[in-house]
């Protein structure tokens, strides 16, 4: 949550696009802005990974050979096995897709949910605007993982839940952002010219506005996917997320951490390491991003 | 001043009033009847509507509200429905544990954040620089969980430093309270620290880039003087602001730090009750958590226009 929420402070004083920021080729962009480079690289990794997943492991990650039980890292089992004789990488492996969708789809309903709320409380103004910004002041003033555990335990602990859950803890962020936005936008002159025109003022707000908005909403969901990752971790650790025998890193952890005091560490550590990798992947190339996109913030570079 | 907090309170009211109903409503959302929850092993249908008359459960949804609310207000968080205990008498025996958990870890990533944020902002790009931003983006990336569990592994198995959970109360025995706090405050402290040392170093970068520093340069003043009495002063302005807003993360890191280390506070009584389904125990935790928050909000724009006279609070915002 403060990871995301220093992220809004920053991104929200975006001005319009600046368009000499395109004309760079795409390698040779990178070539000069080496954080991007390494944040969308491991971003790219992961998404690869996810996709191919059965490809890069010859163990399946549901059945295992329990006579192959709790094997330390070696040259078979490259991360070990758990007490059920599966393969932790091959878990790990298919534990980033679930990781992945449920993040994809998590952002999608904080960016659909608050963007909309924001386009329409900056736009129509008044008791609507003052109505919906009130309710977006009482799902902030919740502390964030426990409204998401509330949700998810209220729904039932379910994978889909927990997508919801995440989803809607991540919808202020984007109702704030967009809101303040469409106030500074929509008093430009090219927007009461279209005003002017008699264009409508939901195509005023897509056609117009949103786009505007966009370089700064692409930083905010990168960041906000590091923090639906380590949400769905901590939800599927207590208990809430994945259900066995799913893969998932944060299940995964809570399952094996009991042979820890056996000092069999591997089980906790292959998953935990992936989502370090993970949320550290997504952080960062959302900081490259806002680097790169935001004039302002470099402009001040 | 005092127009702008009266101010503040009052917009506070239709959020309280707001956070409220989403509390109560995450109580009904909740799958299966409640009365079944409390009955136990009761199915005789006529004990169970009498049950359902009884708490109310027959009335229109907007009646049990105020009913609820009415009740909430007065402290009454109704029973558990797992051990039958008032839930505001639970909830308080379980406080202090958390308080020193959450107190111990802020007072850690403060103080840890202000000597390394320090240091970290005089010698910019040193080694030492690189290291805590390094720590920093891994503070912020590493769950929490998982940290807690590579610190009991390391420190309580490998070399058996420090106790791998449990909770002994500072008034028995001061010395073991103290021995088995360090690591669950050590990992809770994680993320803050990582912000905090972050916050600190930035803002006195740009403290140090100011003309009256410049000043205190020239009128001869040693380094030391010039930190403490001009820079640190101004530049701890923002940091104030970070602290108080961390109040958040500190509860929600309390829950699972709390679980892993077997901390019986707040926290755990939460995971507990989800495992148990006792959603009068979450929902009152959940409420009173969200208007801590709040009041914390407050406090810190209160402290931050105190120490910040150039924030005119005449003007609204």
């Amino acid at each position: 949550m403060t990871v995301s929420a220093s992220g809004l402070e920053r991104t929200e004083a975006a001005a319009p696009v600046d368009a000499s920021v395109r004309r760079a080729g795409f390698f040779a962009t990178l070539r000069r802005h080496p954080r991007l480079a390494l944040g969308g690289g491991l971003v790219v990794v992961l998404v690869l990974v996810a996709i191919f997943a059965p490809l890069l492991t010859p163990f399946d990650p549901v059945v295992g050979d329990v006579s192959d039980s709790l094997q330390a890292p070696g040259a078979v089992h490259w991360l070990g096995t758990d007490d059920l004789g599966r393969d932790v990488m091959a878990r790990v492996l298919f534990g980033a897709r679930l990781s992945l969708s449920v993040a994809a789809i998590s952002v999608s309903i904080g960016v659909g949910v608050g963007v909309s709320i924001g386009l329409i409380a900056g736009y129509s103004g008044g008791a609507v605007d003052l109505l919906l910004m009130r309710l977006i002041d009482a799902l902030l003033a919740f502390p964030g993982l426990l409204l998401a555990i509330s949700i998810t335990a209220a729904l039932g602990p379910q994978i889909q839940n927990a997508m919801i859950a995440i989803g809607v803890i991540s919808i202020p962020v984007y109702a704030r952002l967009t809101r303040g936005q469409v106030l500074s936008l929509r008093e430009l002159d090219y927007v009461t010219a279209a005003r002017a025109l008699g264009v409508s003022p939901i195509r005023i707000a897509l056609m117009h506005i949103l786009p505007n908005l966009a370089n700064t909403l692409i930083v905010q969901a990168t960041l906000t996917t590091a923090f639906a990752i380590l949400q769905e971790a901590v939800l599927s650790f207590l208990g809430l997320g994945a259900q066995p025998p799913s893969p998932s890193w944060g299940q995964d952890i809570n399952y094996n951490q009991r042979y820890i005091t056996n000092l069999m560490w591997w089980g906790s550590v292959g998953p935990g390491v992936a989502i370090f990798l993970a949320v550290f992947a997504f952080n960062f190339l959302g900081d490259a991003l806002r680097d790169w996109l935001d004039p302002q913030f470099r402009r001040r570079a | 001043m005092t127009r702008y907090i009266v101010r503040r309170i009052v917009l506070m009211v239709p959020v309280a009033f707001l956070v409220t109903v989403i509390a109560f409503l995450l109580l009904r959302l909740a799958p299966g009847d409640p009365v079944l929850a409390y009955s136990g092993e009761v199915r005789d249908p006529e004990i169970l509507n009498e049950m359902r008359h009884s708490l109310g459960l027959d009335q229109p949804l907007p009646v049990q509200y105020v009913v609820w609310l009415g009740q909430t207000l007065q402290g009454n968080f109704g029973r558990s429905i797992r051990t039958h205990q008032q839930v505001g008498e639970a909830i308080v025996e379980r406080l202090p544990a958390t308080l020193e958990l959450t107190g111990v870890a802020l007072l850690f990533s403060v103080t840890t954040g202000l000597i390394v944020g320090t240091f970290s902002a005089l010698y910019r790009n040193s080694a030492l620089d690189l290291l805590a931003t390094g720590v920093t983006i891994a503070g912020v990336s590493v769950p929490n969980f998982f940290l807690g569990l590579m610190l009991i592994l390391l420190f309580s198995l490998v070399l058996r430093v420090f106790p791998p959970g449990g909770y002994a109360p500072a008034i028995d025995d001061p010395l073991e309270n103290l021995r088995r706090i360090v690591l669950p405050a050590l990992t809770l402290s994680a993320a803050t620290l990582a912000i905090n040392m972050r916050q600190v170093r930035s803002s006195l970068l740009d403290v140090f880039n100011q003309d009256y520093i410049r000043t205190a340069r020239a009128k001869g003043l040693s380094e030391g003087a010039i930190i403490v009495g001009h820079a640190l002063k101004n530049g701890l302005i923002p940091v104030v602001t970070v602290v108080g807003l961390q109040v958040g993360a500190l509860i929600e890191g309390a829950i699972v730090t709390e679980q892993i280390f077997f901390w019986p506070g707040v926290g755990k009584l939460v995971v507990d009750s989800i495992g148990g389904r006792d959603y009068p125990v979450v929902q009152a935790v959940v409420l009173l958590s969200a208007l801590s928050y709040m009041i914390s909000t407050l406090l810190v724009d209160i402290v931050y226009g105190w120490l910040d006279p150039r924030i005119s609070f005449t003007r609204g915002r």
